[in-house]
């Protein structure tokens, strides 16, 4: 019982300092991918091929000045980035990332790959999401700047908007796993059709993870939708008036986003931890693998694609993904009800 | 042990905060406190067994319709509420109405204790049944309490026409 707890505790701190990593890299390789796009070299002298460019850029960022506008809400626009940092490393917490271990033996029961499997995970999932908002709404308020107020109020609308599709996207993959949990959802995912086609829900819903991954870009605020901070108009949107440490919690907290909405979208439409060749015990190199290649799409995406006017983004949520969402869920349930999946 | 301390955690969280959001003059604060308030009462059904309801009072109060409430008020850009009354008597203030506010918070309060001390026993629940299943609670919802859940809902769409009807203003 010990061994578990503490092996529980390791697990957590581990999950932890691994997302606090994954930012640091998806820096790197967010610079080195766009580089890569436009033809140049990107950042190349710190360490090799500038692999501790990231290191260098958190002790600038400690070492810099903290600044705060005279007319700010002080004790806001201190909670704004807590709330943003916050929100994005809970979200984690439900989300299973490889199958039980007993670590070679080394536990008397197994462990869960997971900080804490709650049965209503997917919700949870979705709860924080739509809870994260404050601090980027609260930033641009406190802010008591212009530019940061723009940003902050399109962020809301945005979130609001795309929420919708969001949830009912995830809604889909409820119908066919039969479960709000998510490992239940992944174990349904394990096994081949025919023989060779892995039972992915992404093949069941390739509507639900298309809307998926486009009101996952639209919540994580990313381009092409990355209006909150959309520099040409808005300076730096809602975290304008930040500086040093505060700025890094937003920054930190759009990256570990980024990476729990690609280890969601794993869980959800590309079967987890399941894959072939490898052990179930090494299923979490499959898991690596399937969140390194979301995010890379992820990375892709903002280089590639210019971003959309204010009103297409809105037009596009409410009048497109919407109803698409809404219909892709009402055929599921009939097919469900059908085929008795 | 743990967990009474944890309810009365999430209590005192509870009221303190929503006893703030009307003591407290800055309508973004107000917001912010009736965000932690939903969040204390969220902890509360988690002590209750009943995660679901936990994680959509989360959800849609929290998430959904506090944004639009913090939205609605950033936009405004509302300013701290009137503390004077100088000029002219607020209406509420009148001895009239604050009479018949009087009379409604005493009935209120007689209520309250009224309903405390007979209550007592077990309190809400379906007896028998788990409210932490999502299905066991959506069949409940669409087969016994399906007429309640239809009225509710046309009494959320009759609010909303009203609302327009209200707002809109009158075109020469």
């Amino acid at each position: 019982m010990t061994a578990l707890l503490i092996a529980q505790i390791v697990l957590t701190l581990f999950v932890f300092f691994m997302l606090l990593n994954s930012a640091a890299v998806m820096v790197y390789v967010e610079r080195k991918v766009a580089a890569l796009l436009q033809q140049r070299l990107g950042p190349y002298r710190v360490g090799w091929q500038g692999v501790l460019q990231p290191l260098a850029d958190i002790v600038k960022l400690l070492f810099k000045e903290e600044l705060r506008p005279k007319a700010a809400d002080a004790f806001l626009f201190a909670l704004a980035p807590i709330i943003a940092a916050t929100c994005a490393f809970a979200a984690f917490s439900v989300v299973p990332f490889g199958a039980e271990t007993t670590l070679g033996g080394w536990l008397p029961e197994p462990l869960k790959l997971q900080v804490s499997d709650v049965n209503v995970a997917i919700l949870v999932v979705f709860a924080i999401a739509s809870m994260s908002v404050y601090g980027i709404v609260l930033a641009g308020w406190s802010s008591n700047s212009k530019y940061s107020l723009l940003g902050g109020l399109r962020s809301s609308a945005q979130m609001i908007s795309y929420e919708l599709s969001y949830g009912l996207a995830l809604t889909s993959v409820l119908l066919l796993g039969q479960s709000m949990s998510l490992t239940d959802v992944v174990n349904q995912q394990s096994g081949t059709w025919l023989g060779f086609i892995p039972r992915w829900f992404v093949f069941l819903q390739p509507i639900g993870f298309l809307i998926y991954m486009i009101a996952g870009i639209a919540e994580t605020n990313r381009a092409p939708f990355d209006f909150p901070e959309a520099e040409q108009e808005l300076v730096a949107g809602y975290h304008t008036e930040y500086s040093s440490m505060s700025f890094a919690m937003f920054f930190l907290a759009e990256y570990v986003n980024m990476v729990t909405v690609s280890a969601v979208a794993t869980d959800l439409f590309l079967g987890g931890w399941h894959g072939p060749f490898l052990p179930e015990s090494l299923g979490w190199i499959w898991f690596l693998l399937k969140v390194g290649a979301i995010l890379f799409f992820y990375v892709w995406m903002r280089w590639t694609l210019p971003r959309y006017r204010y009103d297409q983004l809105m037009r596009f949520g409410w009048k497109v993904l919407l109803p698409v969402a809404v219909i892709n869920v009402l055929v599921t349930a009939a097919g469900v009800l059908y085929f008795g999946i | 042990m743990g967990s009474e301390l944890a309810f009365y955690l999430f209590a005192a969280v509870a009221v303190v905060a929503s006893l703030l959001v009307i003591a407290q003059r800055n309508p973004i604060y107000s917001v912010l406190l009736l965000i932690a308030s939903f969040g204390a009462l969220s902890g509360l059904y988690v002590l209750l067994d009943a995660p679901f309801v936990a994680v959509i009072q989360i959800v849609v109060y929290a998430g959904a319709i506090m944004v639009l409430f913090l939205f609605v008020v950033m936009l405004l850009n509302a300013p701290h509420e009137e503390t004077e009354y100088d000029e002219r008597v607020h209406p509420l203030l009148q001895a009239g109405p604050l009479r018949f506010g009087a009379f409604l918070a005493a009935a209120l309060m007689v209520e309250l204790v009224w309903a405390l001390t007979k209550g007592g026993g077990e309190a809400g629940g379906f007896p028998g049944r788990s409210v932490s299943s999502v299905k066991e609670i959506g069949r409940l919802l669409f087969t016994e309490y399906s007429f309640p859940f239809e009225v509710t809902s046309i009494l959320i769409l009759v609010a909303m026409v009203g609302a327009v009807v209200l707002a809109r203003r009158e075109t020469p």
